[in-house]
């Protein structure tokens, strides 16, 4: 019957030439909107990394890497040595403060809790912990420790970053431990190896690669703390690389006393931290993806 | 620690390295659930400890502590409402800006872009996320800062005649003010608005696009009802991580909002938020104006803890609502 009434027509052009016009303008606006919205962000990036390495990379020599912070605003000249040792001090000393904790907790909840109501609850209070400003943290450990030991040391520092990184390290190595298959748990305890046994000889190394470059983001994101740093070490200039007596500095905390002041000479030091701050960041970065990307689970 | 071990043990199996694999068993599950009580212990102890340091300053007048508008460290006056509203206004502004670019980012990740193209922009999003929030503040008080102060007084301009926008945007003198804080708040919440945003869209049934098509729908068509009605519930917890982190961000803000004091409905005059207070007053303070702008902190901490909870719970429910639709 159909194919009666239907007899002398053509089968509808499905293509789409065929649209409205307007249901063409809109999608082909949506899509030219879509893709302004990647260029906005792109924007602000392109910006940051052009004014950076055009301002800061003539601050860069090898006095730049080793000399002390000249004491006036108004000095100019190379020197953000302090800084750069500080920053990989207190970073280092965070990081070997929180990783630990981290990667135990992570097994905590990836292979011990589970689906337990305290895991569950700890999971989500993890996340809320990431959300936490940084400078809470900073004035935290400035309440507990630098009042009771009456000190601003780079120490103090060190915890604050810590309690800042504590919650990304949970996370990210509770994702790589999830990955780990079951079948390596099952074939351990085959073999009679208790659960410690099995965590930590079959489960950890094979998430080794993934826990090592999320470790290593949350390093990344850490050594560019500032108010963390600001509220319990201060505002320094002085070399030290004793992390528990006296005030250390750090990068960042360099370009924000820097960037605050009106003068020529310590705006270009700002910069030039800024470009050594990027740098340290980025290779933080970079390492991360490669161990990634080269040692992933999946691909073994 | 065998000799324990031992007089229970027959002599020719070997069972003390059992007793003390044993107890290294329940030695490790007693660590590492310590080690998991610890994001606990700390958020308990941040809440505690900034609290009872905050006392004295919050005692000495609770309602103006909350509801006042003047911030006189010197007088002993500490009204920390002007602080509030500029954290809201900054991260309101923020939000306006990034909560549809972060969308559009992640639908053009996630529908548009080819598979090789799409690396490239999940590593810009990426990269946006790992430059340090200092930087952001000191590229925007010594580039941006004098670029945008003539357009804020040109746009001022323009809608001097308009009754209500002529009050928001009023003329100015400095680009250090509400609305060049919330312009980088918005850049710095990008990357984790439209991270989750993506998790989000992923969850959206394959069936559901593809049924679309098979009606007809044009891309955008398919996008406005298969993807956004499906993650509605998902990106308002995006939008508000990312509100919360908006919120929290100290430096960027410090560098570039000015630092006055009190309520303005001008967005383009200068203020000041919770969090930049702290830092930009934290060296010159002692005393009881250290224990109050601590008590700032913990007013930060409830909110910003507040929203993340709250986030976490939508993302989360939101989730599950699309795994239990599906499977």
């Amino acid at each position: 019957m159909t194919t009666l009434t239907n007899g002398g027509m053509t089968p509808p052009d499905l293509s789409g030439k065929n649209l409205s016009l307007r249901r063409s303008f809109a999608d082909k606006g949506a899509t030219l909107g879509i893709a302004l919205c990647v260029l906005i962000a792109a924007l602000p990036l392109a910006l940051v990394a052009w004014q950076v390495v055009s301002r800061g990379a003539s601050t860069w020599s090898l006095d730049w890497f080793i000399e002390e912070i000249p004491r006036n605003y108004r000095t100019e000249g190379p020197g953000m040595g302090p800084a750069i040792v500080g920053t990989l001090a207190i970073t280092g000393m965070a990081a070997l403060l929180s990783i630990p904790v981290g990667v135990l907790g992570a097994v905590y909840l990836n292979e011990y809790g589970k689906n337990k109501p305290l895991a569950r609850f700890i999971r989500t209070m993890a996340d809320v912990m990431t959300g936490v400003p940084s400078i809470m943290m900073g004035l935290f450990i400035y309440v507990g420790y630098v009042t009771v030991i009456d000190d601003r040391t780079g120490f103090a520092g060190a915890l604050a970053l810590a309690c800042l990184m504590l919650p990304i390290v949970i996370r990210s190595t509770e994702e790589m431990l999830r990955l780990v298959p079951d079948e390596l748990r099952q074939a351990s305890s085959g073999l009679g190896a208790r659960k410690w046994r099995t965590t930590l000889g079959v489960v950890l190394p094979a998430a080794s690669s993934g826990i090592t470059s999320g470790s290593l983001l949350a390093v990344a994101r850490a050594a560019g703390e500032t108010a963390p740093i600001i509220v319990t070490v201060g505002l320094t200039y002085v070399y030290k690389p004793d992390l528990f007596d006296g005030a250390n500095t750090t990068l960042a905390a360099q370009i924000f006393r820097n960037a605050s002041q009106p003068f020529a000479a310590s705006q270009d030091r700002a910069w030039g931290a800024a470009l050594t701050l990027i740098a340290i960041v980025f290779l933080f970065t970079i390492v991360a993806r490669i161990i990634a990307s080269r040692f992933a689970i999946d691909k073994r | 620690m065998t000799t324990t071990a031992a007089p229970e043990t027959p002599p020719e199996v070997d069972l003390g390295g059992e007793a003390r694999s044993r107890r290294a068993d329940k030695g490790f599950t007693g660590l590492v659930t310590f080690a998991g009580l610890t994001v606990l212990i700390v958020l308990g102890l941040i809440l505690v400890t900034t609290s009872f340091q905050a006392w004295p300053a919050i005692v000495l007048d609770p309602v103006e502590f909350i509801t006042g508008t003047r911030w006189s460290p010197s007088d002993e006056i500490f009204g920390t409402l002007g602080f509030l509203y500029g954290t809201l206004v900054t991260s309101v502004i923020a939000m306006i800006v990034a909560v549809p670019v972060s969308i559009g980012i992640a639908l053009f990740i996630t529908e548009v872009a080819h598979r090789r193209s799409r690396k490239y922009i999940v590593t810009i999003v990426d990269l946006l996320a790992t430059v340090p929030s200092v930087v952001f503040g000191l590229v925007g008080s010594i580039v941006l800062i004098p670029w945008v102060t003539p357009i804020y007084q040109w746009w001022a301009g323009v809608v001097a005649p308009v009754p209500g926008l002529n009050s928001i945007f009023n003329e100015t003198n400095t680009g250090r003010n509400y609305f060049t804080a919330g312009l980088i708040l918005a850049v710095m919440c990008i990357p984790i608005i439209t991270s989750i945003s993506r998790e989000v869209f992923a969850t959206v049934p394959d069936i559901d696009k593809q049924g679309a098509y098979a009606l007809g729908a044009t891309r955008w068509e398919m996008i406005k009802g298969a993807i956004l009605p499906h993650s509605f519930g998902g990106l308002v917890g995006a939008s508000m991580l990312g509100l919360g982190r908006a919120m929290g961000e100290t430096i960027a803000v410090a560098l570039v909002i000015g630092g006055s004091i009190g309520i303005n409905a001008n967005l383009f005059a200068p203020g000041n938020t919770m969090a930049a207070v702290i830092a930009q007053q934290w060296g010159e303070s002692g005393g009881l104006h250290t224990d109050a702008l601590i008590g700032i902190g913990v007013l930060l901490f409830a909110i910003t803890v507040l929203i993340n909870f709250l986030a976490r719970v939508v993302v989360r429910r939101a989730e599950l609502k699309m795994k239990g639709a599906h499977s």
